[in-house]
């Protein structure tokens, strides 16, 4: 018998050249070939052009506005999505079917149309706003207003990926430290809690990404002052919109190796969870 | 039980406040000056024409990214080759990319001082600040919708059924359409779904490369903008209970989905999380 040394395992099917070859020019066309140029434009800056750029205090502060919320916000739906998640797996309640499909609003809803609704629920004479404002809280037009909006739109980044591996737990280890005595309580920390923490580092990192990109269910809740309440996508749209490309192309580019080394050491403290918890 | 309890209510008070507030105020914004101004708001020809617009760029968007979902879950669901895993991570960008950044990437292509801007002006084609390069940055945030939701559900099938239809002497197309369509028709539909959803709601690639002309290059999403920021509150939500409906209706096709083809579609769901 010899051994193939093929890039490819061999298979009687066909179409495979002809689907392949489609697949990969259009992903060319559309991702690769853009992404490749933005890459190019921001090599024609040089070091010193692009430095110039990203070290702006306006771009930086922004860019600390866009990290702190977006952490924020994630950091937040870790717990009102695994609290989410767990309820709709563990409990069938009255409306069960319409609350789980009800997640799924941040994905089918416009940004815009989000984006103007959150912002006249918390604007001072917003239904929610209205309640705060005695309180001394005010919500939109301030940075608070962008964490509100992340929390809207990422949240179920987080259930869906943590909502099948609950559903998936065994429960007989759950009734096996139940009658060993443990308490709901331990039960949850020492039992479920390691079994979906990976998981649940996992939805955090899908949630944080799409908190850092997000654009149009925050610029009309955020006030958009610079270095206090302006997110960077939105810097980008302001270079644009004074057609200076090459300011926009270094903010996008640094933009893209943020969110890239945030996902590798997401990746790496995911490695180190699965280590720790075997799972 | 008060446990259960306790987190139920939680649970509910959470998605209430954050998902369910926001849906009845679009609503109720749009109806507050009753259903007279309502419908004058929606038979302003702009918001026709916005609504024209919206559906057009869905029109080329969603067939194109269906037929390319197409393409990458047979070559790889249905093969195993060297960088295939490469492959299924290059389809998965755009979702890690703000839309921000993919209207910037049709603007350094096509714009007047993009690759090909000069060669664009001298023939007299406009992309940016146009359908096409609308179109074009649509393409890109959905991108990854159909195929991400059929490759795993195609993976998970196998090859048995396909093999046997090609020893029978069954060709590509008669393979496809007799024995893997049938299979993935409901994670095709669901994929469809999703990718329809987000191009007809798209707004920040969009806003990027669109010119802004009410009534000329503003989408539904656009409009919902332009009106919001001309203080035309009462104009703005009715557009966007518009929107609105269409994720409702998304989201009931969605759970109908998953409620009657639950376990085929499942089986993808898996895999993906895995």
């Amino acid at each position: 018998m010899s051994v193939s040394l093929s890039w490819r395992r061999p298979s009687i099917l066909p179409g495979f050249y002809p689907t392949l070859t489609l697949t990969l020019l259009w992903l060319a066309i559309i991702v690769i070939i853009p992404l490749g140029i933005m890459l190019w434009f921001t090599a024609g800056l040089g070091w010193d052009g692009f430095f110039a750029v990203i070290l702006r205090k306006r771009v930086l502060l922004d860019l600390f506005v866009s990290l702190w919320t977006a952490f924020a916000a994630s950091f937040f739906n870790m717990f009102a999505g695994l609290l989410v998640a767990w309820v709709l797996v563990r409990y069938k309640f009255f409306g069960w079917r319409i609350a789980d499909a009800l997640v799924d609003l941040p994905f089918a809803l416009p940004t815009a149309v989000a984006g103007i609704a959150l912002s006249t629920l918390y604007a001072p004479q917003g239904w929610l706003g209205a309640l705060l404002a005695p309180l001394g809280i005010q919500i939109a037009f301030k940075p608070a207003g962008i964490v509100v909006a992340m929390i809207f739109i990422s949240l179920p980044f987080i259930v869906r990926t943590i909502q099948p591996v609950i559903q998936d737990l065994e429960v007989e280890q759950e009734e096996a430290a139940s009658l060993m005595g443990a308490t709901p309580w331990q039960i949850f920390w020492r039992i479920s809690l390691p079994a979906i923490l990976p998981s649940l580092v996992t939805g955090f990192a899908l949630a944080l990404a799409r908190c850092l990109g997000e654009y149009g269910s925050i610029i009309f809740i955020a006030g958009n002052k610079p270095m206090v309440s302006e997110i960077v996508p939105l810097l980008i749209v302001a270079q644009l919109d004074q057609f200076d490309y090459q300011g926009a192309t270094a903010i996008g580019t640094l933009m893209l190796g943020v969110s890239f080394l945030l996902l590798l050491a997401i990746n790496l403290l995911q490695a180190w969870v699965r280590r720790r918890h075997g799972g | 039980m008060v446990v259960r309890r306790l987190l139920i209510t939680a649970a509910l008070l959470f998605l209430v406040l954050f998902l369910v507030l926001p849906l009845i105020d679009v609503f109720s914004q749009a109806l507050a000056a009753g259903l007279g101004v309502y419908f004058s708001a929606l038979y302003d020809p702009n918001v026709a024409d916005a609504i024209y617009l919206t559906l057009l760029i869905a029109a080329v968007a969603v067939p194109a990214n269906l037929v390319f979902g197409i393409c990458a879950s047979w070559c790889i669901a249905k093969f195993d080759f060297f960088g295939r895993n490469l492959l299924i991570t290059l389809i998965d960008i755009p979702f890690s990319i703000s839309p921000v950044i993919a209207g910037l990437l049709e603007v350094l292509m096509f714009g007047l001082n993009g690759l090909l801007g000069g060669w664009l002006s001298a023939n007299n084609i406009q992309i940016i600040f146009a359908l096409p390069g609308m179109i074009l940055a649509t393409t890109f945030v959905t991108f990854p919708f159909v195929a991400r939701e059929v490759i795993p559900l195609a993976q998970e099938q196998g090859v048995e059924e396909e093999e046997a239809a090609v020893t029978l002497g069954a060709g590509f197309f008669s393979i496809f359409w007799r024995v893997s369509l049938p299979k993935l028709r409901w994670g095709l539909l669901y994929g469809v779904l999703l990718c329809n959803a987000r191009a007809m709601g798209e707004f920040g690639a969009v806003s990027v490369v669109s010119g802004k002309i009410f009534g000329q290059t503003d989408t539904m999403s656009l409009a919902v903008e332009s009106l919001y920021e001309s203080y035309e509150l009462q104009a703005a939500f009715a557009v966007a209970s518009l929107l609105a409906m269409l994720a409702v209706v998304t989201l009931v096709l969605k759970a109908g989905l998953e409620w009657r083809h639950r376990d085929e579609l499942a089986a993808g769901r898996r895999k993906k999380t895995a």
